[in-house]
């Protein structure tokens, strides 16, 4: 596929998305046609995982076809053409965020990515304590004293990774509470985030309120604090335009298989003035420049955080899944999945016994809605909907804590992209609406 | 695949009738030994926390408190009803046979001969993700047993 560059104010002047170019758009993607338990499938949980449009699945089979071979090493042509793309697809997907090419680590996934800085900020403090790298690792280790806040809306993978950081390294974890209607408290965040915070970390958009934080007010707290400022972009790097420069972050994860690409792919953004000096997690093969029986010395930033052969294709499908997105225009898309996160929330606002979690109708929402049935178990919400053809999550959506603040155990999630259309919400919303009654609740 | 086989009647009446449901105020028979198992499913967060008393090497007693699916709620209920006199022998092989039929994703029919209403969860055997649900209440039975025997 073509690459088609947009400039910004072009696209501001493109039309918005509406239903006929979804049924467009829906053409790319074979896996949504087809029927579920007789019914045509409703996909709704690309919350979870999305799907992959066609230029997706064959740009990771042209790779197979035509290049494959092991990166960053061998003099043959294959591995320069195999080289070549996953390094192109590096910078794609730098362009994609706004960060600059050497910036991008890829991992398997988000969770991944929050663990790896994790070790490597452990690995900081041992290698601060033992007087090697740069002078100031010192900085960046934590020790008992220091702190780590999060926020009580984190998914677990921005969670216990720092949990277990805060373990290793005596460090405390705290965090920002939601407040009943499920929005943090910021009133509270300038007295959590202070003098002894190491690393802030929190999600720009809520998998499970559907709200959108506010990046730049915590952000700027995590500066005057000298913290290292972490993102979980998850649910907005496949969504809403984002631009890691412009919110000054240091660090941000994403997860390929959220944005229209394979699984077993993702990315670590992390500042290249931090990134330069950080130790390696994992270690071995391609990320040494000297190995003797005693010791290594390692290349910089990408390379030193990707050991071991990487996973070559689902790289050069992720910068097909963000080309595609980047055809499609995320602001056009952000807009298209606001007004489907409206319909849902207006829509099972009216349905009696539907408890919604997050921000009411009108206010700022992602395209997602998860709700609590009265009287009926999500589990059994989500198997009424399957019966009709309707995919949704259901369960705790890996953030318990959450939960158990609102005093919920499971609710049920429903997430659009760009590829749903107003009817697949009102089907939805129609199909909800029928649950109570079914099972006399 | 309809989904009243699924959610069969019974199995409906049972989520809301939840026989056996409330572990407080309730006090082994003299003589009883006792076993107390919590289970839970980290998927869903169904959770079940089951006592059962046995004298004279049959269930005398049994009672459970439980949050979950309709599923996990009513395989509870059943299950109360049944095991409530078996022998300690019966009990497993019913729980035995509950299990191979949950597992068996269809293949081995329920013999309502041997589960009596447990029967009902026939169908949920073609449902993979669901057999945990149907089956938490009688893992933590089948050790609470192992306890009190």
């Amino acid at each position: 596929m073509a690459v088609v560059s947009t400039p910004a104010t072009l696209e501001r002047a493109l039309p918005v998305m509406d239903n006929a170019e979804v049924q467009r758009i829906r053409n790319d993607f074979p896996v949504l046609d087809q029927l579920v338990n007789g019914r045509p499938l409703i996909y709704l949980d690309s919350g979870a995982t999305s799907q992959n449009p066609l230029s997706v699945i064959e740009a990771e089979q042209e790779f197979y076809e035509q290049r494959n071979a092991a990166v960053h090493r061998g003099a043959h042509h294959l591995a320069v053409e195999a080289t070549e793309a996953f390094e192109d697809a590096r910078q794609t997907v730098a362009d994609f965020v706004g960060a600059d090419y050497s910036e991008i680590i890829w991992t398997s996934n988000a969770t991944e990515g929050l663990n790896l800085l994790s070790y490597a900020l452990s690995n900081a403090g041992l290698w601060a304590a033992q007087g090697r790298g740069d002078a100031r690792l010192k900085d960046l280790a934590l020790s008992p004293g220091d702190e780590i806040v999060v926020t009580e809306m984190e998914h677990h993978a921005n969670l216990i990774p720092w949990q277990e950081l805060a373990f290793r390294t005596g460090a405390a974890l705290r965090y920002i509470p939601v407040d009943d209607a499920g929005s943090l408290r910021m009133d509270l965040a300038p007295d959590i985030v202070g003098a002894r915070t190491k690393v802030l970390a929190f999600t720009h958009a809520s998998n499970v309120l559907g709200t959108i934080n506010p990046v730049r007010e915590l952000t700027a707290l995590g500066r005057n604090a000298g913290a290292l400022v972490v993102l979980d972009a998850c649910q907005s790097a496949p969504h809403m335009p984002l631009d890691v420069k412009e919110l000054d972050i240091d660090f941000a994860v994403f997860s390929g298989h959220k944005m229209l690409a394979p699984t077993g792919i993702g990315v670590l953004y992390g500042k290249q003035d931090v990134l330069d000096i950080l130790p390696p997690f994992l270690t071995g093969g391609s990320m040494i420049t000297t190995v003797t029986m005693e010791r290594a010395e390692y290349l910089p930033a990408p390379q030193r955080f990707e050991a071991g052969t990487q996973r070559i294709s689902q790289a050069v499908a992720l910068a097909a899944a963000a080309n595609y997105l980047t055809e499609t225009g995320l602001d056009r898309i952000h807009r298209w999945e606001a007004e489907l996160g409206q319909r849902m929330i207006t829509g099972l606002e009216s349905i009696p016994g539907i408890r919604v979690l997050g921000p009411a109708a009108g206010q700022d929402r992602i395209g997602l809605a998860a709700f609590d049935v009265e009287g009926v178990h999500a589990h059994d919400v989500g198997q009424f909907l399957d019966s009709r053809g309707i995919a949704v999550r259901v369960g705790h959506h890996c953030a318990q804590p959450l939960h158990r603040r609102l005093g919920l155990t499971a609710t049920t999630r429903a997430s659009a992209y760009l590829y749903n259309t107003t009817d697949d919400v009102d089907q939805f919303l129609d199909a909800v609406a029928g649950v109570r009654a079914y099972f006399r609740a | 695949m309809s989904l009243d086989h699924l959610y069969q009647q019974i199995i409906l009446d049972h989520s809301k009738a939840r026989h056996g449901s409330g572990l407080a105020g309730t006090k082994a028979p003299d003589g009883a030994t006792t076993g107390q198992s919590h289970q839970l499913n980290p998927v869903c967060g169904d959770e079940v926390t089951l006592r059962l008393a046995v004298a004279d090497g049959k269930v005398a007693q049994i009672a459970w408190d439980g949050a979950g699916c309709s599923i996990s709620m009513a395989s509870a209920s059943v299950l109360t009803d049944l095991a409530e006199g078996m022998t300690v022998a019966e009990m497993h092989e019913v729980i035995d046979n509950f299990r191979e039929v949950l597992r068996s994703r269809g293949k081995v029919p329920a013999d309502p001969e041997i589960l009596g209403d447990a029967a009902a969860f026939e169908g949920v055997a073609r449902y993979a993700a669901r057999v945990k649900c149907a089956m938490i209440s009688w893992v933590a039975a089948e050790d609470a047993l192992n306890q009190a025997a």
